[in-house]
């Protein structure tokens, strides 16, 4: 049934998104599905109906790849599916990923007229529920162009890798991608939880189409020891690309940090996620959490490790964080999320020193109170420790998750790369290095950033190599 | 898949075995190592490479089967596929300059990282003395390899069953004494209870010494920060600053600490895997 003009009226005027039906939070801290189910197609035409179909859409200029938003809106809005998914596939390789992971308040959503007045257009849950949509009715593999014969390498398969292979191959350039891990999919595997992301239902689907497209993928393989971006070369690989994230856990430096207990985000998460830790014995890789449970930092992965301590069995998870809450980096939905699961916000807090036991395993942690001064080089507010403040509170694991950089294996392995900040690779608009036929982009150049920003580069770089490959 | 060419039963716990991997064999030195999993579920586990073979383009492992990952590995045969194999990781052994009298030491499944770090040692031309040791005569490996390789060696047992009856430490202890000023460097490879033990030793006497460490491991690439190790007062992760560090400036105790971190899970995995086998239940 088409909707009548008093509905459109209606909801035209309807001030708030359609609510996303969740998992309650008393149930779902005890297990790791996904928190949201996603709109049915009922609520998705609606809230697609609440687009204004802007002439001059500002919402485009807040999306990293330019997604074609009041296109694949409307097409929703008239039931159109088949042709929705079209339409956002020319620019996203990944929706069904950036529905749910991309930080929409901070980029299309926040451009967006509606949210002048009210909420905005629920932009990424729509686009969540096209990808759905076509994962449930099994993908369509585009026709695989004539070959170009042209050989291009692809390191990491994280969102930047995955991008530009498969705009790579669909260019009709053989294409193979190298993983030092043994599965697919970089942050979106070892980082973003099962309950955020689906493995199996989602992520896995989206690397099978990118394999469909004829993009060949080698796992286990670690580029800088098993074979070099030089070596790749000389087994006659045209062009590389370099995506191989920041994956280097960054620490405090502050006394205790390596008694048991103490892990860093990457190996808290990694051992959950990638090895399955939470299906021990089953799975063979084991975790060990005590009751309560400190986090420090507060972006994403903060959040994914607090909300993955409570899923584990904490009894009491902390996020420390040295600002204030206007300062947390993550995305709102995973601190409203965290909150509402009933993990406990220090803020203004900072840890200086983890304590143990005799045994050698963490017992406490000993914070100082902040206060904020003068914006920093970063433009937020600087922390300031207030002198006596400091207190010392029990706690059997600690977290960091404070940050990470990129790995320098593969800049210190590749002869003539021009570097950046903390090992980065430095690179021109489109993701060309210093190198001739090396191009670079996602976390390992811009540092840790988001999956749209690593997906967006990916395909600014499969454009310029293109180009580069037809000049050969 | 990686193809399991030759095994070999060592002794009762000890089992090599030749894994077809031609890249990693390609790149493979002395002290590096691999990571691998035995299955889909599996945990990803570091092992020394023992030997490799380009032309091959295999991989030489030999384990000790002291828990779940281990012992399932041992109930594969030749012919049998790993589901992932990983490496070469870790930095390669820098070779002592061309002159120098090396003491080589290895002890239970020590001595298999020990073996290709003398054979290096030896293909260059330098002397090496080796001390090996086991708790008893049975599980003794690979003595005669590293004869081939060794200017002199020395065998212990714990319980006397063969060689010197007592401690690889005793043998060293003796050499240091006859010979301490002409030697230059030591390699020691073992439990961490005999590496701690050498590594105090040979700081009595002032003589330079490496060992290769085996802190638990996840991604072994620098990304989890799992193997952190306190070397000279800093922050280390072996897999990829390591493995081999100078034993003078190694933190055993945390090493040793740390590497109990998983004892109770380690238990419950074991027990539920013979437990399995018992009934017929795993494969
Ligand atoms: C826990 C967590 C939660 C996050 N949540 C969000 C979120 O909600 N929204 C958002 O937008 N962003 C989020 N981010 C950030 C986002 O995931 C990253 O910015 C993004 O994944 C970067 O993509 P990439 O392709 O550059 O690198 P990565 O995703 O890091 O992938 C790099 C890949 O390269 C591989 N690799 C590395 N070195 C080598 C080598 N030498 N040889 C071969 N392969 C190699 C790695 O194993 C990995 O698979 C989160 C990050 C984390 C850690
Ligand atoms: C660089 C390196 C090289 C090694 N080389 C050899 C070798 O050549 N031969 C050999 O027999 N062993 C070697 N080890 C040790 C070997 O990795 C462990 O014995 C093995 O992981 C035990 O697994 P398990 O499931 O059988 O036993 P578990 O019951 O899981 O563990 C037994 C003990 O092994 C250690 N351990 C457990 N998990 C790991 C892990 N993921 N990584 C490292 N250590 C772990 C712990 O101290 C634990 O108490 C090496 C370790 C490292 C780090
Ligand atoms: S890709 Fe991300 S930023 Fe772009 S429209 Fe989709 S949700 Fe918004
Ligand atoms: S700005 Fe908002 S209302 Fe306008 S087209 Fe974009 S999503 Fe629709
Ligand atoms: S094993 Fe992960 S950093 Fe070394």
């Amino acid at each position: 049934m088409p909707l009548d003009k008093e509905q459109v009226r209606q909801l035209r005027r309807m001030k708030e998104k359609h609510p996303m039906p969740e998992q309650d939070p008393k149930e779902r801290i005890k297990n790791f599905d996904e928190v949201p189910f996603g709109y049915d197609a009922e609520t998705a035409v609606k809230e697609a109906t609440r687009c204004l179909q802007c002439k001059k859409a500002e919402c485009v200029e807040g999306c990293p790849v330019e997604v074609d938003i009041p296109a694949f809106i409307k097409l929703i809005a008239e039931k159109k599916f088949d042709e929705g998914i079209k339409k956002l596939k020319e620019k996203n390789n990944l929706p069904a990923v950036c529905g749910r992971v991309c930080p929409q308040e901070a980029q299309c959503e926040a451009f967006c007229i509606r949210g002048k007045r009210a909420e905005p257009v629920a932009i990424g849950r729509l686009e969540r529920f096209l990808a759905d949509y076509e994962l449930e009715k099994g993908v369509e593999t585009p026709p695989r162009p004539k070959s170009t014969g042209k050989r291009v390498a692809i390191v990491g398969s994280g969102p930047a890798g995955l991008t530009a292979a498969g705009d790579l191959a669909r260019m009709g350039h053989e294409v193979v991608l190298f993983e030092a891990f043994h599965a697919t999919g970089g942050v979106l595997r070892y980082g973003i939880p099962e309950f955020r992301l689906p493995k199996e239902k989602v992520l896995q689907r989206e690397v099978d189409y990118i394999a469909s497209l004829g993009v060949e993928i080698r796992t286990n393989v670690v580029v800088g020891k098993t074979i070099t971006v030089d070596e790749l070369f000389e087994e006659g690989f045209q062009a590389v690309f370099i995506g191989s994230g920041a994956g280097l856990p960054q620490f405090q430096g502050i006394p205790g940090e390596n008694l048991n207990g103490v892990y860093s985000a990457n190996e808290f998460l990694t051992r959950t996620n990638l090895m399955k830790a939470y299906l021990f014995p089953d799975w063979d890789t084991p975790i060990k959490l005590g009751k309560k449970v400190a986090v420090v930092g507060a972006g994403n992965v903060a959040m994914d490790s607090a909300r993955t301590a409570l899923r584990l069995g904490a009894e009491e998870v902390h996020i420390v964080y040295r600002r204030s809450d206007k300062e947390m980096p993550a995305r709102a939905e995973e601190i409203e999320h965290a909150k509402e699961e009933g993990v406990i916000f220090n803020l203004l807090t900072n840890p200086v020193k983890i304590f143990g036991d005799d045994d050698g395993w963490v017992k406490g942690m000993e914070c100082i109170k902040m206060e904020l001064g003068e914006p920093d080089e970063s433009g937020r507010a600087r922390p300031i420790p207030i002198e006596g403040s400091e207190y010392v509170f029990d706690v059997e694991t600690v977290v960091i998750a404070i940050g990470n950089s990129p790995n320098p294996l593969i800049p210190q392995t590749t002869s003539g790369l021009e570097l950046g900040w903390k090992n980065t690779i430095k690179t021109d608009e489109e993701g060309a290095t210093s190198r001739k036929g090396i191009f670079a982009g996602g976390d390992i150049v811009t540092g840790a950033a988001t999956v749209i920003l690593a997906m967006g580069a990916g395909k600014k770089a499969a454009r310029a190599m293109d180009r580069y490959l037809q000049t050969l | 898949m990686f193809k399991i060419v030759t095994k070999k039963v060592l002794s009762e716990v000890n089992k090599l075995m030749e894994v077809e991997a031609p890249l990693v064999a390609r790149k493979a030195e002395p002290g590096q190592f691999i990571i691998l999993r035995v299955h889909e579920n599996g945990e990803r586990i570091p092992l020394t490479i023992a030997d490799s073979d380009k032309e091959k383009g295999t991989i030489t492992i030999i384990y000790q089967e002291v828990g779940k990952t281990t012992k399932e590995l041992g109930t594969l045969e030749a012919g049998d596929h790993l589901c992932d194999f990983v490496g070469p990781l870790g930095k390669a052994m820098e070779l002592p300059s061309a002159s120098g009298r090396v003491v080589a030491v290895g002890g239970g499944v020590g001595i298999a990282p020990v073996y290709p770090k003398v054979k290096a040692l030896h293909n260059a031309g330098m002397e090496v003395i080796s001390i090996i040791g086991a708790q008893t005569a049975d599980l003794l490996i690979l003595e005669d390899e590293m004869r081939a390789v060794s200017k002199e060696l020395h065998v212990c047992t714990d319980d006397g069953t063969k060689g010197h009856h007592g401690f690889v430490t005793d043998v060293l202890k003796n050499i240091l004494e006859e010979k301490g000023k002409e030697i230059d460097e030591i390699v020691a490879v073992g439990p961490l209870p005999m590496m701690q033990a050498v590594s105090n030793l040979t700081k009595s006497y002032d003589v330079k010494t490496l060992v290769s460490l085996n802190p638990i491991m996840v991604d072994g690439t620098g990304m989890c920060g799992c193997c952190r190790v306190t070397v000279g007062g800093e922050t280390k992760f072996s897999c990829v600053d390591g493995p081999v560090f100078d034993a003078h400036q190694v933190d055993f105790e945390e090493l040793t600490r740390r590497s109990h971190t998983y004892l109770e899970e380690e238990k419950i995995a074991l027990e539920n895997f013979e437990q399995e086998r018992i009934s017929g239940g795993g494969n």
